[in-house]
């Protein structure tokens, strides 16, 4: 088949699947009760697009092809096509998106049970499917930004998807105005490159961009774009929506901010990737505030005790991790850690919406006891333990995924994690110094990872039951629909590792996605090219520190919060003080920006600066005109006698001057 | 001494601005009217002259178009001051002031 | 003199007097009276250019059904002349000046542009005539004079409606 008619299905069954379960049950109140229904079609047109994707990677034939279906606008110099480009990178991400998002919708159709706006949901889902394969698979920069503004609109609809809850629209609005600074640098970006290079396709982008713009130019473009990147990819400085966005339901929580839309800025530096190479300032930048981010949400992680806060936190430490990558050049292993995020994060996000949907059950039951459930919070870390032995499939498959972020060997996150620090210390073995900052503090916060994710799983599985009247009340495993993802994520979390073995083993012969993605061997991700190769000893011994920090810090925790739960966190709490007080304050990010930016610039700006000048001088002028436009009518109205004889004297004086004209005025 | 084309037209001229100043001095309503008539009938004095001096029909046939839209502005003109007066009681044009501001 | 120009020159004065009379009467009746002779005048000078047609339609409907509609209107509303100005209107003196203005400026055109004789005058006594004038409007002019059929319908209807009296 045709790639023209695939692509243009793969595009096509999420926006009708969105279209269909969107404004059908508008009109048709008793559609939405038919939760099978809407269910079997919100899945099936994305587990569809997955099929079609894999078939598209299977035949794959290695030079990318690029489908155009109509052209979008045209004006001037200016002309963008509906294209879209089928490569190595955009097979990978459509796989994730459409993979991951297939199970996350099943896994939906279990969680969403019962809540009247099912059909709204599943609507929501699949509009983010389309836009989010519209922003993978783009041929040029509008498209992609056309799903990245479709991404983000999605995110704010089901952020704030219980709306009733003031809260809840709170953080979808900090979101999307937080994500609006990121879009702003994007747009800049994209007016900037269309304006030295006269095109925004990739086909031009990414084979003249390198070699016709000025370095100068390069640097502004790649910061640019990189500030857009920091934007949906919640990197220092705007990242604080993404905690917030845990407002919404967990399967959102897992697609949206963990596995796809908050990789896309990722996925933009590594499709930019020839660009982005050619400044080594802004890679710095990038390596940099990665390196920072990782390890500043890596410590507030182990303070929280909201379990979707924790992973929330996480989330902005990996993707900490994935800029580091690309900061030092190493994009395809970026993307791989991309990969191999997608499914643990998804599976540990599912399988804390597994543990809240059975917490909430506890609650049901314990006001059904007549417990007063006001300050219950079923999400809270505190109110839980032992739940391994309620839920065993959640329980397995969160330790899984726990292993595998914590960088247990041999399991997916290991391997990636693994990668970026080697290639983070190989650029720095080669002569740029930053890399080794980058690597050090990488190595820490990873020693961080594998402390929060194990003290979250050991307060969540183990230890005793926290939660009131726990002889009578008792969790329950979840409904199949929502266990079947949890193994299948899990599964991946196990294998997907191997996609990308080190380089130490049969020379990087095996390191499968490297040879895929990677410029060096006809793939579309550049690569920084280091002349200093870091010898096979040195390499091995990285991984056996890396493997070491990893266990040891795993078994550590273990054994501290096995034997005191959560009085070990009492006593880290004594024992650092005033910094662990800074991590549960968040750095004081929020605070920073209420009283900085939101009080101090925008209030005091607009109440004290704009609002004058808007009601003194905006409306002055406004009200002035109208004013003056009275003043002169009342005057000027005065012509109109209303007597015909003067009307009539008017025109013969026209007629006079007329002629007197004709006669006169040669 | 043979009448020339320009004496008839002198003649319209004069007839239209006795009718100009009808319509502009006349404070009667009707008089003003018949200022008009007056005016248009200037106006077809010259239509008329025009043609016969240049063997040409079809400005007096102009002049019968004109006799009758005349005929119907003083129908409805006529109408109008009735209308008028019924409710003001006057026909003197400077007291009707209805698009006064 | 010849008959021709002293034929003008009559029919020219009286019908300039009657105009003047027209505007000077205090009495509508007077002014309408002086007007159909003015009619009558301008009548008999399309005579003598041999616009018979023209001549004979002028004093059927200008001063016959008009000028009748004009002075029925008069005596229906009983008018009377208005009273006397007292003071000097500014605006009838604007009037007056514009008007010998215009009359200036007309009679300056005419003049200098229009110096030439009626030669064709005599000669076509044809053009003028009621045969020709009615094959040229119920052949060529045809619409047109349908389009007149229906304004003048337009305008008998409008003219009732307004003035009809409003019961109440």
């Amino acid at each position: 088949m045709s790639h023209d008619l695939l692509v243009r299905l793969i595009l096509l069954l999420p926006l009708a699947g969105a279209v269909l379960l969107g404004v059908l049950p508008l009109f048709m109140p008793a559609l939405r009760r038919r939760e099978g229904l809407i269910g079997t079609i919100g899945t099936s047109v994305v587990v569809i697009p997955f099929a079609i994707a894999t078939y598209l990677f299977v035949s794959y034939g290695g030079d990318p092809v690029t489908v155009s279906y109509f052209t979008w606008m045209e004006a001037a110099e200016l002309s963008v096509d509906f294209a879209y480009r089928i490569d190595e990178l955009s097979l990978i991400m459509t796989l994730i998106v459409t993979g991951v998002g297939g199970v996350i919708h099943l896994y939906s159709a279990g969680y969403m049970h019962g809540d009247p706006g099912f059909w709204r949901f599943f609507a929501y889902l699949n509009l983010f499917i389309f836009a989010m394969l519209n922003l993978v698979l783009a041929n040029n920069l509008v498209v992609l930004f056309l799903g990245w503004e479709g991404v983000g609109l999605c995110s704010y609809l089901l952020i704030g998807f219980w709306y009733t809850d003031l809260k809840n629209s709170a953080a979808a609005n900090k979101a999307f105005i937080v994500n609006r600074i990121g879009d702003f640098a994007f747009l800049m970006a994209m007016f900037l490159i269309f304006s030295e290079l006269g095109s925004l396709s990739f086909d031009v982008l990414l084979t003249d961009a390198a070699s016709v713009l000025s370095a100068e130019t390069i640097d502004y473009i790649v910061l640019l774009l990189f500030i857009g990147a920091t934007g949906k990819s919640a990197q220092i400085p705007l990242f604080v929506w993404l905690p917030d966005a845990m407002a919404g339901p967990t399967p959102v929580s897992a697609l949206i901010h963990a596995a796809t839309m908050v990789t896309s800025g990722l996925y933009l530096l590594a499709r930019m990737s020839p660009i982005v190479l050619e400044t080594e300032v802004v890679m710095m930048i990038i390596a940099v505030v990665g390196a920072l981010t990782a390890i500043m949400a890596a410590t507030i992680a182990i303070t929280q005790n909201d379990i979707k806060k924790v992973l929330a936190y996480s989330t902005v430490s990996q993707l900490g991790y994935m800029f580091m990558a690309a900061g030092v050049g190493a994009f395809f292993v970026a993307i791989f850690h991309v990969l191999t995020h997608a499914f643990f994060k998804a599976c540990l996000f599912l399988g804390s919406g597994s543990v809240i949907h059975s917490m909430e059950h506890v609650e049901h039951d314990l006001e059904h006891e007549g417990e007063d459930v006001s300050d219950f919070d079923p999400q809270d870390m505190r109110t839980m333990g032992n739940l391994q032995e309620y839920m065993p499939s959640t329980g397995w498959t969160y330790f899984i995924a726990t292993l595998a972020i914590s960088g247990i060997p041999l399991l997916a996150g290991f391997f990636s994690k693994d990668e970026i620090l080697f290639k983070a210390f190989e650029y720095g073995y080669d002569g740029n110094t930053y890399a080794m900052f980058v690597w050090v503090v990488g190595v820490i916060t990873a020693a961080l990872t594998a402390f929060y994710m194990t003290r979250s799983y050991y307060l969540t599985f183990m230890g005793e039951e926290r939660w009131p009247l726990a002889d009578k009340i008792h969790p329950h495993e979840s409904s199949w629909k929502m266990t079947v993802p949890l193994w299948i994520l899990a599964g991946g979390s196990l294998v997907t590792g191997f996609l990308g073995l080190p380089a130490v083993i049969k020379d990087g012969k095996w390191n499968w996605i490297h040879h895929y993605l990677g410029a060096n061997y006809g793939g579309p991700v550049a690569e920084a090219s280091v002349s200093a190769h870091v010898p096979g000893s040195l390499e091995w011994g990285l991984i056996g520190l890396s493997s070491a920090i990893a266990v040891g810090v795993f078994f550590f925790a273990r054994s501290m919060y096995l034997s005191q739960g959560i009085a070990f966190d009492v006593s880290l709490k004594e024992r650092l003080g005033g910094l662990y007080e800074l991590w549960e304050h968040k750095y004081r990010w929020d605070d920073f920006y209420d009283n900085v930016v939101v009080e101090a610039l925008i209030n005091q700006i607009s109440r004290d600066g704009l609002a004058p000048f808007d009601s003194k001088i905006v409306d002055g002028a406004v009200n002035g005109l109208a004013g003056a436009t009275q003043e002169s009518s009342s005057l000027l109205r005065r012509i109109q006698t209303g007597v015909v004889q003067n009307y009539a004297l008017a025109l013969v004086f026209g007629v006079v001057l007329v002629i007197g004209l004709m006669i006169f005025g040669g | 001494m043979e009448v020339a084309l320009n004496w008839y037209l002198g003649l319209s001229a004069i007839l239209f601005s006795i009718g100009t100043l009808g319509v502009l001095l006349k404070r009667n309503a009707i008089v003003l009217l018949m200022s008009v008539e007056l005016m248009l009938n200037a106006v077809n004095l010259t239509l008329v002259a025009l043609s016969q001096s240049m063997g040409d029909a079809d400005g007096q046939l102009l002049v019968f178009f004109t006799i009758a839209v005349a005929a119907a502005e003083a129908a409805v003109g006529l109408a109008i001051v009735i209308a008028i007066f019924r409710r003001k009681l006057t026909v003197d044009i400077t007291e009707i002031n209805l698009f006064k501001f | 003199m010849a008959a021709a120009p002293f034929m003008f020159f009559l029919l020219a004065t009286v019908s300039v007097v009657a105009a003047i009379g027209m505007l000077v009467a205090r009495s509508p009746v007077y002014s309408a009276l002086w007007l159909v002779l003015n009619l009558f005048c301008v009548a008999g000078l399309y005579l003598t250019m041999n616009a018979t047609f023209i001549g004979v339609i002028q004093i059927l409907v200008y001063a016959g059904a008009i000028m009748v509609l004009f002075l029925f209107v008069i005596m229906l509303l009983n008018l009377d002349a208005l009273p006397q100005l007292e003071e000097i209107d500014w605006g009838m003196v604007a009037g007056f000046v514009l008007g010998v203005v215009v009359l200036s400026q007309l009679l300056y055109v005419i003049a200098s542009g229009f110096d030439l004789p009626m030669e064709a005058m005599g000669a076509s006594a044809e053009t003028g005539s009621a045969e020709s004038l009615g094959i040229a409007l119920y052949t060529r002019y045809a619409l047109h004079v349908e389009v007149a059929a229906v304004l003048l319908l337009a305008a008998t209807v409008g003219a009732v409606m307004l003035a009809q009296k409003r019961f109440e």
